[in-house]
């Protein structure tokens, strides 16, 4: 159906994930395309930046899996059970294995602080910690989180109070929409506590994976180095 | 009596100060729902299948296999067979699952069949756009521009434009919709809470579904991000409440990345030949343009150039190109950012032809703005952005940033908008525990409206900001006005002061008898109602409120003229460097000065600013809504190639707000939009002044620095 299905794309990339193309009519079976994007979403993450190739970046594609339940056999694309430890809890679902975990989280745990904004691994308003490590969740399959440390910033958070990062996000105003905010504060606390001692042009080159629409960035660049002081005298973790 | 007129400037405690944001915590942790992020029980998935082609017949839809899948609930026909689309992306049909994969596999498997017509998506001028692609809407003449000309002695000339460009709001469009019987709740992701019932009303009545206006609850507690594109209840808000109708249950429906960027929302473009003229001191003499740009299948208006300076003897003619791409919606300032990028890159190319620093060139044109004391605004903000660029030490004359490879330059631009206040209704309720509430169906954009709210009131009532609740985001409060326009800021806080002038003279009635005074001896400040002049005479606020009895009292207030003005100007000035082997445009610093009148709240006001500066560096820098004549598709529907600025990107910020006197007497006028109309030629300036030569497009990329560069070593116009 759609006139130019072959066409190679304007920038020379890879074909994006065929979810894009809504009208083409044969499609592989979606989990699979879904694996294969992710593969490339390493990638992806790593030139996501607007501004430039960030050596030192922190956001990385999530680690494959030493051992999922799944080892081994074919799955899907029925539900499996499917086990996620999230925020310290054990979470069991039954989900399909194409969910990725920014809806395992969103749709089916209602734990709705991190967004789904460009949903391909640019933007990282989806950023979540697994095993301490900022990754794009929208990218990572939930089925492939398994068997790690998920932290979402409803765990970051204190059950009273503000955890430093987001105190020193409201004392730097650096919000505003506040739509990508959440995924600014894990990707903040996870650059922070990986650096301790954030310079003004380090963080820049750090936190490229990350994108704000409204325009925050002067108070974000406060933010981070007021929230690593306190992060030293408090300890990290709330 | 308490006056509701704005206490001076020693009379006021938060009002002008600097309050952190009301919702800072629930936002910065995660808390805050938006509407993408309601769940609710039983909720289904809605998803669309959208026309891949810009222009065609829908000849046949296909439901029956997607119906057949695994979870599907319901379809409803948005475009029917027989109807046209009219640009790529048109939603045709919406469907619901009980999960979002299974929703998105549905809508993938629609099969619909088009005839195929044809189409315009280029941004092309009206020669090769055609005639029935081409609407001339403006033809003005003032004075004589050829005997102008004939009297000019110096004459520049050149090409200028941006492209079409788009809102990318992070939170894209969407609702989710559930009826209760004949009552529907929509979560919309809304400028429009007040507005947002009667566009159901009416959408849903096209499609044969009748609801009462007053059955209609709309809820936008945070919403992320508008900029001017989510007014209406647009298609799908209208096909998702039919979904939730026809299947009886909640349906939650947000368009995805690649849809919102290709429909949701776009900024016109507008590119310019301009000629203009000036006696050798600078005195601008002549003016003439021929410009057009595109909005999609309707025309955006005619722009009036030339900006800000009413040159004597003008020429100017805009013609629409009516083109098959998604719909302009107003972008910040509509019309305005064009304005200032045509207007101001011409004028300071005609400065760099007259060896004139542009400010002094701009200065000494001031006498052309004809709005009443802008001018003198204008002066003012002249000095200060200098000040704070260090303009006149930095500042060299076109092209003479030395002989190495990377080369600074400085540009600036100035601009005006409008503002005002929308129609706005508040009730203030002050409790007899001493709890005060304020509620408005008015919206926060992450401008800072319910931050604004809490400051007016509490400083009216005199009472500390945590004191006051505000109640926004839900129609079921007073009525409010859409926020567009740089208008809410004055709608919520003139309505507000009212209303808490009114809630606070009832309460100040009851407590006069207990003072020995009479109510207009008396004054809310620092948590008491004091006798004036005479605080040993008072009572805490507490013990004021426990003499209201039983019940509550509140005070109603609207939008009041004498509290509010119209009209500000502002200057920013960019500083650059250019890498001319790479052409990659760094910013190095950015002054924004602004005035608004009276400044509610100087962080989130300074927050506006920073915030405009870093999307006008974005559109300087990087926006372009890339259309293919080919496919008649967007190329970049995403948010790798459709880029944003990180926080790499921006350089320094200084942002400055105009306040004081001569300033805070206007009364509050809003700020949303005037601080974005002017990066994009600041920086196109600095940029013509660091490389010697100018960039005539937007956004300015590598490879237009470069060829632009090119044109400069074959001798070209510097
Ligand atoms: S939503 Fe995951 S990176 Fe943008
Ligand atoms: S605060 Fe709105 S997108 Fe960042």
């Amino acid at each position: 159906m759609s006139p130019h299905e072959d066409k190679p794309r304007p920038d020379g990339t890879e074909k994006p994930d065929e979810k894009r193309e809504k009208n083409a009519q044969e499609k592989k079976l979606r989990d699979l395309s879904r694996r294969s994007f992710i593969k490339g979403a390493g990638i992806a993450s790593v030139a996501a930046s607007a501004g430039a190739l960030l050596a030192d970046r922190v956001l990385e594609a999530a680690p494959r899996p030493q051992s999922g339940g799944m080892a081994g056999g074919v799955v899907g694309p029925g539900e499996v059970p499917i086990t996620l430890k999230i925020n310290g809890q054990i979470r069991k679902l039954n989900l399909e294995p194409r969910v990725m975990l920014l809806d395992a989280l969103r749709n089916h745990l209602d734990l709705t602080g991190a967004k789904k904004v460009c949903d391909r691994a640019t933007c990282g308003a989806c950023t979540v910690h697994l095993d301490g490590r900022a990754v794009y969740s929208c990218t990572t399959l939930a089925i492939d989180a398994q068997g790690h440390d998920i932290t979402t910033i409803e765990g970051l958070e204190p059950k009273e109070g503000l955890h430093p990062m987001s105190q020193a996000f409201w004392n730097n105003d650096a919000q505003q929409c506040g739509f990508c905010t959440p995924g600014f504060v894990m990707a903040c606390t996870a650059y922070v506590e990986h650096e301790p001692n954030p310079t003004y042009e380090g963080l820049q080159k750090s936190l490229g994976g990350n994108l704000c629409r409204c325009g925050t960035y002067m108070g974000i660049r406060e933010a981070v180095l007021e929230a690593a002081k306190t992060m030293k005298t408090k300890g990290g973790r709330a | 009596m308490a006056d509701y007129h704005w206490p001076p400037a020693n009379r006021r405690a938060l009002i002008g100060k600097r309050e952190k944001r009301i919702d800072g915590p629930v936002k910065s942790s995660g808390r805050a729902k938006y509407s993408y992020d309601i769940n609710r029980p039983g909720m289904l998935w809605g998803k669309m299948a959208t026309s891949p082609y810009a222009h065609a017949k829908v000849t046949r839809i296909d439901t029956s296999a997607a119906e057949a899948m695994p979870g599907v609930k319901g379809v409803v026909t948005i475009v029917p067979e027989g109807q046209e689309v009219l640009w790529a992306g048109q939603e045709i049909v919406a469907i619901a699952a009980d999960s979002e994969e299974r929703a998105e596999a549905a809508a993938d498997a629609i099969k619909i069949d088009y005839e195929p017509l044809p189409y315009l998506v280029t941004d092309a001028d009206p020669e090769h756009a055609g005639a029935e692609h081409s609407k001339q809407l403006e033809a003005r003449v003032t004075g004589n521009p050829d005997q102008g000309f004939q009297q000019a002695e110096v004459i520049s000339e050149g090409h200028y434009g941006l492209p079409v460009i788009t809102h990318c709001c992070l939170e894209t469009h969407g609702q989710v919709t559930e009826w209760n019987g004949d009552d529907l709740t929509v979560w919309s992701t809304t400028q429009n809470v007040s507005g947002m019932a009667g566009e159901y009303v009416d959408g849903l009545k096209q499609q044969g579904i009748t609801v009462a206006a007053n059955n209609v609850h709309v809820i936008s507690h945070y919403m992320g991000g508008g900029f001017g594109s989510k007014f209406a209840a647009d298609t799908w808000g209208i096909a998702c409440a039919q979904l939730s109708k026809k299947t009886g249950r909640p349906v939650k429906m947000m368009l995805e990345r690649d849809h919102e960027l290709m429909v949701a929302g776009a900024r016109p473009s507008m590119h310019a030949h301009v000629k203009v003229g000036a006696k050798r001191d600078g005195t601008l003499v002549a003016w003439d343009s021929e410009s057009w740009g595109t909005g999609g299948p309707s025309d955006a208006g005619a722009p009036r150039l030339p900006y800000i300076f009413e040159v004597p003897n003008v020429r100017a003619r805009h013609t629409a190109i009516l083109t098959n791409i998604g719909p302009a919606r107003a972008w910040r300032a509509p019309n305005h950012p064009q304005m200032a990028l045509i207007s101001n890159a011409a004028m300071e190319d005609l400065a760099a032809k007259l060896n004139m620093d542009p400010v002094d060139f701009m200065l000494k044109n001031m006498n052309l703005v004809t709005a009443p004391d802008r001018a003198k605004t204008y002066q003012e903000e002249f000095a200060k952005a200098s000040e704070l660029m260090d303009w006149k030490s930095k500042w060299h004359p076109r092209g003479k940033s030395g002989a190495g490879p990377l080369k600074r330059g400085l540009g600036v631009s100035l601009h005006t908008w409008g503002g005002r206040g929308n129609l706005s209704n508040c009730l203030v309720t002050i409790h007899p525990d001493g709890s005060v509430e304020t509620s408005l169906g008015s919206q926060d954009l992450g401008t800072g409206t319910r931050t604004v709210i809490a400051i007016v009131t509490a400083e009216t009532l005199g009472l500390p900001l945590e004191a006051v609740k505000v109640n926004i985001g839900e129609n079921k409060y007073p009525p409010a006005g859409a926020s567009g326009g740089s208008t809410t800021v004055s709608g919520v806080s003139t309505s507000t002061r009212r209303a808490a002038t009114e809630a606070l003279n009832s309460l100040l009635a009851k407590v006069a008898p207990s003072l020995g005074a009479t109510p207009d001896q008396l004054e809310a400040w620092g948590g008491k109602i004091q006798v004036k002049g005479n605080a040993a005479k008072s009572i805490s606020w507490k013990q004021a409120c426990a003499k209201m009895g039983a019940s509550s009292i509140s005070g109603t207030g609207k939008t009041s003229n004498d509290l509010m003005s119209s009209g500000v100007g502002g200057v920013q000035m960019s500083e650059v460097e250019v890498d001319t082997e790479t052409g990659i445009v760094k910013i190095i610093k950015h002054v924004s000065v602004q005035d608004c009148g009276l400044v509610i709240d100087v962080r989130t006001a300074e927050s506006q600013v920073y915030g405009a500066a870093i999307m006008g560096i974005t559109y300087a820098l990087f926006e372009e809504k890339i259309m293919d004549q080919v496919t008649g598709r967007c190329l970049n529907p995403n948010m790798e190639f459709y880029k944003l600025a990180s926080i790499a990107d921006i350089g320094e910020i200084v942002v400055h707000m105009m306040t004081g006197p001569g300033y805070d007497e206007r009364g509050t006028i809003g700020l949303g939009e005037p601080p974005v109309i002017s990066p994009g030629a600041a920086i196109s300036n600095a940029v013509a002044n660091a490389i010697g030569v100018r960039v005539p497009e937007l956004p300015l990329t590598p490879d237009r620095v470069l060829a632009a560069l090119g044109t400069l070593e074959k001798g070209g116009v510097a």
